[in-house]
């Protein structure tokens, strides 16, 4: 059912935890759908040099979760969010058709934590750049 | 990780039986006669079936005329509600089920109220119990069908079964019940609980796959389910699964002479697994009522953490079982009968189901003690439900 890659993220999950002085929190998801992703980042001039997840849900949401903080670490604020859910899945070496949501969970909780860390610092954005493609 | 495997998902099918599997091989190769003809090959099938069916009767307390072999537990479902709405439509058009009924017989529900038909779906109590009463208030001069199922197959919820049939047969209004998770777990009587309509699985109680029955008492007026040939008296064409058939009388029959310690045995092993999850993991609570419930049956709901991963992670420690989690059915709700019964989304999305049977032993349960708690700490380490109840 799952790809040994979205296992190996399932099962190892990377950059799991919070972080003190995130800067950036994003919060999706909902009880009803099952899953719930949370995103914590620090972001040093317009990089993010730490970011670490939260997540409630099925194993490829767990998965998608990590192999998100891992795609976005280290790189600025616009790489940051190019991250498309197409990408994770990618990443991940494909995801059943029942799973997609699960990656578009994980574009919407980096995004959502880029935009509360915009928010929180008064910086004038284009609210395009977070309506998401699905 | 190691070569363990235990299977806790009996509720979900179960291993065919040495014996029985012995008992159908002949069927395949050696008696593979059509049992329409004449000639001693088909008659021995004609024999076979007869014989499976005086099985399946006697475990029952049926007459043999009642019983009619199907495909499945799902379509002996289909038929009967599908089968006595239509027959009885100069009657009424309504039926009365319950919230918590398996897909074969709420899909058919629907389907018919697409059709003009009108069903009332009773609602369960916290512990998934139907009130007999409410089945009785739900009656209306036009009601032709009720249809309770015997046991729950999430929760193991056991229904009043008797006092309902009392109700139903007092009130001249047909009674069905989905028999599939009881048999063989639970006594039954058709006669006694005055049950006109009864459905059984063979793959739930170590029987195969693909074969079924729907007991239907004599008189009732069902439409045939399959048209065709003359098989099942004229009620379901299709020239007979006899390997199968066979299968399901030799089930039966193990299954109703070791009942008892059966019972015994699955209640045990259920109830010191209960007790002890319970006691060792936090924010773990019982779903379904504690006592009145299907022997083999633990279901629990932890909260803060979602089900499909918790199978997973089951999994790679070899153990198999089950969750009412949406993640785990493919649609994105969460099961039914949890919801039924008051359970919140989230925590109805973290509900872990384990169907005990023949093969568990208290070692599995010790090893079940040991691997669960740290699964479900993983879990919530990682849950931001868990990081907020905390907080
Ligand atoms: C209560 C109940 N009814 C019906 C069915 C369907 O039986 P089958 O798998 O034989 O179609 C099942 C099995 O999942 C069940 O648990
Ligand atoms: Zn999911």
């Amino acid at each position: 059912m799952y790809s040994e890659k979205v296992m190996d993220h399932f099962l190892n999950p990377r950059n799991v935890g919070t972080i003190e002085d995130a800067n950036g929190i994003g919060e999706v998801g909902n009880t009803v759908c099952g899953d719930i992703m949370k995103i914590y980042l620090k972001i040093e001039n317009d990089i993010i040099t730490d970011v670490k997840f939260h997540t409630f849900g099925c194993g490829s949401a767990i998965a998608s979760s990590s192999i998100a903080t891992e795609m976005i670490k280290g790189k600025s604020i616009n790489e940051a969010l190019e991250l498309s859910n197409k990408a994770v899945v990618e990443a991940l070496d494909g995801l059943p058709a029942h799973k997609i949501h699960c990656s578009v969970l994980a574009e919407e909780a980096v995004k959502a934590a880029i935009k509360d860390y915009y928010d929180k610092n008064h910086i004038q954005y284009d609210s395009s750049l977070f309506n998401v493609k699905h | 990780m190691n070569n363990k495997f235990i299977y806790f998902d009996h509720a979900s099918t179960t291993a065919v039986k040495p014996q029985v599997l012995e008992a159908m091989l002949p069927y395949f190769t050696e008696k593979y006669g059509n049992a329409s003809t004449i000639y001693s090959l088909g008659q021995e099938s004609k024999k076979a079936i007869d014989e499976a069916r005086e099985k399946v009767a006697l475990a029952l307390g049926a007459n043999p005329q009642e019983i009619f072999f199907t495909g499945s537990g799902s379509e002996s479902d289909n038929w009967a509600i599908k089968g006595i709405a239509y027959a009885n439509r100069e009657k009424g058009k309504h039926i009365i089920t319950t919230a918590i009924e398996h897909h074969a017989i709420l899909h058919s529900c629907q389907f018919l109220e697409k059709e003009g038909f009108e069903v009332t779906y009773i609602p369960v109590d916290k512990d998934g119990l139907v009130d007999p009463g409410q089945v009785e208030s739900a009656i209306r001069p036009d009601t032709v069908l009720i249809s309770v199922m015997f046991a729950n197959n999430e929760i193991g919820t056991i229904q009043p079964i008797d006092e309902i049939g009392k109700i139903a047969r007092e009130k001249g209004v047909y009674f069905h019940t989905d028999a599939v998770q009881a048999i063989g777990n639970v006594h039954i009587n058709v006669k006694d609980m005055n049950i006109d309509l009864l459905s059984i699985s063979g793959h739930k109680f170590y029987g195969p796959k693909g074969i079924g029955c729907l007991y239907v008492r004599k008189g009732t007026k069902i439409t045939s389910f399959m048209h065709g040939g003359a098989q099942e008296r004229g009620k379901r064409a299709s020239t007979e699964n006899i390997p199968g058939i066979v299968g399901l009388g030799k089930a039966i029959e193990i299954a109703s002479a070791n009942i008892d310690a059966y019972n015994a045995k699955l209640v045990e092993l259920r109830d010191r697994t209960i007790s002890e999850i319970i006691k060792t993991i936090p924010y773990a609570k019982l779903n379904g009522h504690r006592n009145q419930r299907l022997p083999g049956n633990v279901n629990i709901s932890f909260e803060y953490i979602e089900g499909e991963s918790l199978l997973l992670l089951l999994n790679k420690n070899g153990i198999a079982a089950s969750s009412g989690s949406a993640c785990t059915s493919g649609s994105l709700d969460a099961s039914h009968v949890l919801l039924a019964i008051g359970l919140p989304h989230e925590i109805a999305h973290g509900s872990l189901r384990l169907s005990l049977g023949d093969e568990n032993t208290q070692e599995d349960i010790d090893y079940l003690l040991e691997v669960l708690p740290p699964i479900v700490e993983k879990l919530r380490e990682m849950s931001p439900l868990f990081e907020k109840m905390k907080a």
